[in-house]
């Protein structure tokens, strides 16, 4: 018998993860402690291990790391995903303190799985091996179908579970379909192994029948059209802290994960994605934006709101080249930090006995919360697009980059779908700054922790509108290895 | 296709094996059938009827937890095997397997998940 060795652990690239997963792991013990403690310890913690998982990540900045035979490769493309990650994470975290006060259990649970939500998250974006996508993407994916049901006595909370789960097994097993094929035609789900295999046969039909699965998949977990249906409907039945998590953190990992197999794995069939990817990402725009025009529902308006985002940044995705991916990067970061915020701001509101979702309930909310008025009016007008917000850097840069790819006319598109969208965003801020309110409407419920997240939330959009040159060119940087 | 006939003869162990299960059961056993013995076996569910009907929650956290357990058994198989080579080191990696597992045990025991309700 040959002597075996103990195969290298190589910890120091999963650290980020790790003290995410720590965290969690902690929570559920301080949960299980005979007198039971208070939930701002156990958020606490939570957020501890967030920060720690930041601070964690940002220490490996430029120091990339690949781990267990080249499954995680943690470059500065998976660091930047991450950063984006921990903070979103981060931000619905302290959302949730006192609006889980308010409006549910009190349990350890909540953050624990949004914790173990983040991790899978952050293994996605760093996952360099097809089993562990799948692996980290059912990590991420679970937890959250957990959470959108979260407050179980309410019909439109299970509703919401049911269907994000039933919808997202299916979705699943179009991923795994894909991945099995891109296996069989390259016997490999290592993705650098792939693009080897792949090289110089890129109509290999086992190949292309993968790569369209695996794009299904994929367009179900980023909510593009026609894989959109499940998102406004969950959007609206889970807790809105929870929906603040799906839009950005489980956006921000599909994605990057998305462009690194898009990218590195099937490079060879670029023409192939980029012509489907140019049909998804002006329909999803299209139908996102006008859709989200006859919404009411806050919750749905911005459900639909981020479904027609995913549509801009599959722009960049198409555009490719280095300035493309690296566009949807910086654009991740400034969606993540918005539509936080956003959502946030509805955590904060409520109305008698319930939550306040309507559009009709933030009428006059300027005369009542002039602050909290302005906190959303930013919020909404960066979504819109406007200088000197980050949501105008960030589209300008993607939309440069598929001008300068060749792709006028996805470019035009995108350009007439922003104004189209200005109109439901600007309607919220016409009926919180001229409308009076039916009876009464919206009131804040003061929270300092979730302040805090809505203070810095809009530090972070207007600190990457007047200043966006430095982060664009870290998420330039970031997509480098990507394209070796 | 001499390769396949291990194959074979182990196919038709696992035949045999069923058939003499089943007729020696049949010689020795009383037979009492009821109503919920003759149904077919479908995990604790109903096996026919309506598709909206209760099913009974307790039995699928039980049966996750024994799933945890087999895979913790099957992990535990191949390390005892190679235990002695690897030393002290691939302890540790077991410990810490079997502490995360732990924490999972002993938070469904917690939550109540084993008594049956």
């Amino acid at each position: 018998m040959t002597p075996l060795a103990m195969p290298p652990v190589a910890i120091g690239p999963l650290a980020p993860v790790l003290i995410v997963l720590g965290a969690a792991g902690l929570v559920l013990l301080l949960d299980l402690l005979p007198r039971p403690v208070g939930r701002e310890l156990i958020a606490t913690v939570a957020l501890a291990g967030l920060v720690g998982a930041l601070l964690a990540t940002l220490a490996r900045w430029g120091k990339p790391g690949r781990a267990f035979q080249d499954m995680l490769v943690l470059d500065d493309f998976a660091l930047f995903a991450n950063v984006v990650i921990c903070y979103a994470a981060a931000l619905v975290v302290m959302l949730s303190i006192d609006y889980l006060g308010r409006n549910g259990p009190e349990t350890g649970e909540y953050y624990a799985l949004v914790l173990f939500s983040t991790g899978g998250m952050m293994l996605l974006a760093a996952a360099g091996d097809l089993i562990v996508l799948f692996l980290a993407l059912e990590l991420m994916s679970l937890s959250l179908y957990v959470l959108a049901g979260l407050f179980k006595r309410e019909l439109a909370a299970s509703e919401a579970s049911m269907k994000y789960f039933i919808l997202g097994a299916f979705a699943t097993s179009f991923l795994l379909y894909g991945i099995a094929l891109i296996y069989g035609a390259t016997g490999t789900t290592n993705l650098d192994r792939i693009a080897a295999a792949a090289a110089g046969r890129a109509h290999d039909p086992l190949l292309v029948i993968g790569l369209g699965l695996l794009l299904v998949g994929f367009g179900f977990k980023i909510s593009s059209v026609p894989f959109h249906m499940w998102a406004p409907d969950v959007y609206q039945g889970a807790p809105t802290s929870v929906t603040a998590l799906i839009a950005t953190g489980s956006k921000a990992a599909a994605l990057a994960a998305l462009i690194r197999v898009l990218v590195t794995a099937l490079r060879g069939s670029q023409p192939d994605w980029a012509v489907l990817l140019w049909v998804v990402a002006a329909i999803t725009m299209t139908v996102g934006n006008v859709v989200a025009i006859a919404q009411s529902n806050l919750k749905r308006l911005l459900a639909y709101s981020s479904i027609a985002h995913v549509g801009y940044m599959l722009i960049g995705v198409v555009a490719g080249g280095s300035a493309g991916p690296g566009a949807v990067l910086f654009y991740l970061l400034t969606y993540a930090f918005t539509t936080a915020g956003a959502f946030g701001v509805l955590t904060l509101c409520e109305r008698a006995q319930a939550e306040a979702v309507e559009v009709g309930d933030y009428a006059g909310l300027a005369r009542r919360h002039p602050v909290l008025a302005a906190a959303l009016g930013l919020f909404l007008l960066s979504l819109v697009g406007i200088p000197p917000l980050a949501g105008f850097v960030g589209k300008f840069y993607l939309f440069a980059a598929a001008v300068r790819a060749g792709y006028l006319w996805l470019a035009v598109i995108g350009v007439v779908n922003s104004a189209l969208a200005a109109y439901y965003y600007l309607r919220v801020v016409v009926f919180m700054y001229m409308r009076e309110p039916e009876g009464a409407g919206a009131r804040l419920v003061p929270s300092f922790a979730g302040g805090l997240a809505l203070a810095i939330a809009l530090i972070g959009i207007v600190l990457l509108g007047v200043i966006p040159a430095p982060f664009a060119d870290l998420a330039q940087a970031a997509v480098a290895p990507l394209l070796r | 296709m001499s390769g396949y006939l291990p194959v074979l003869i182990f196919g038709l162990f696992i035949v045999g094996f069923g058939l003499v299960s089943l007729a020696v059961a049949r010689l020795l056993r009383p037979s009492r059938p009821d109503a919920v013995k003759l149904m077919n076996y479908e995990c604790g569910a109903v096996p026919i009827g309506q598709a909206w009907s209760q099913f009974p929650v307790g039995f699928y956290l039980v049966a996750l937890i024994f799933i945890v357990f087999d895979a913790l058994a099957v992990f535990l198989f191949p390390w005892v095997l190679v235990l002695r080579a690897l030393g002290l080191s691939a302890f540790g990696v077991m410990a810490g397997f079997v502490a995360i597992i732990g924490l999972g045990w002993v938070y469904a025991y917690r939550e109540g998940v084993l008594e049956w309700k």
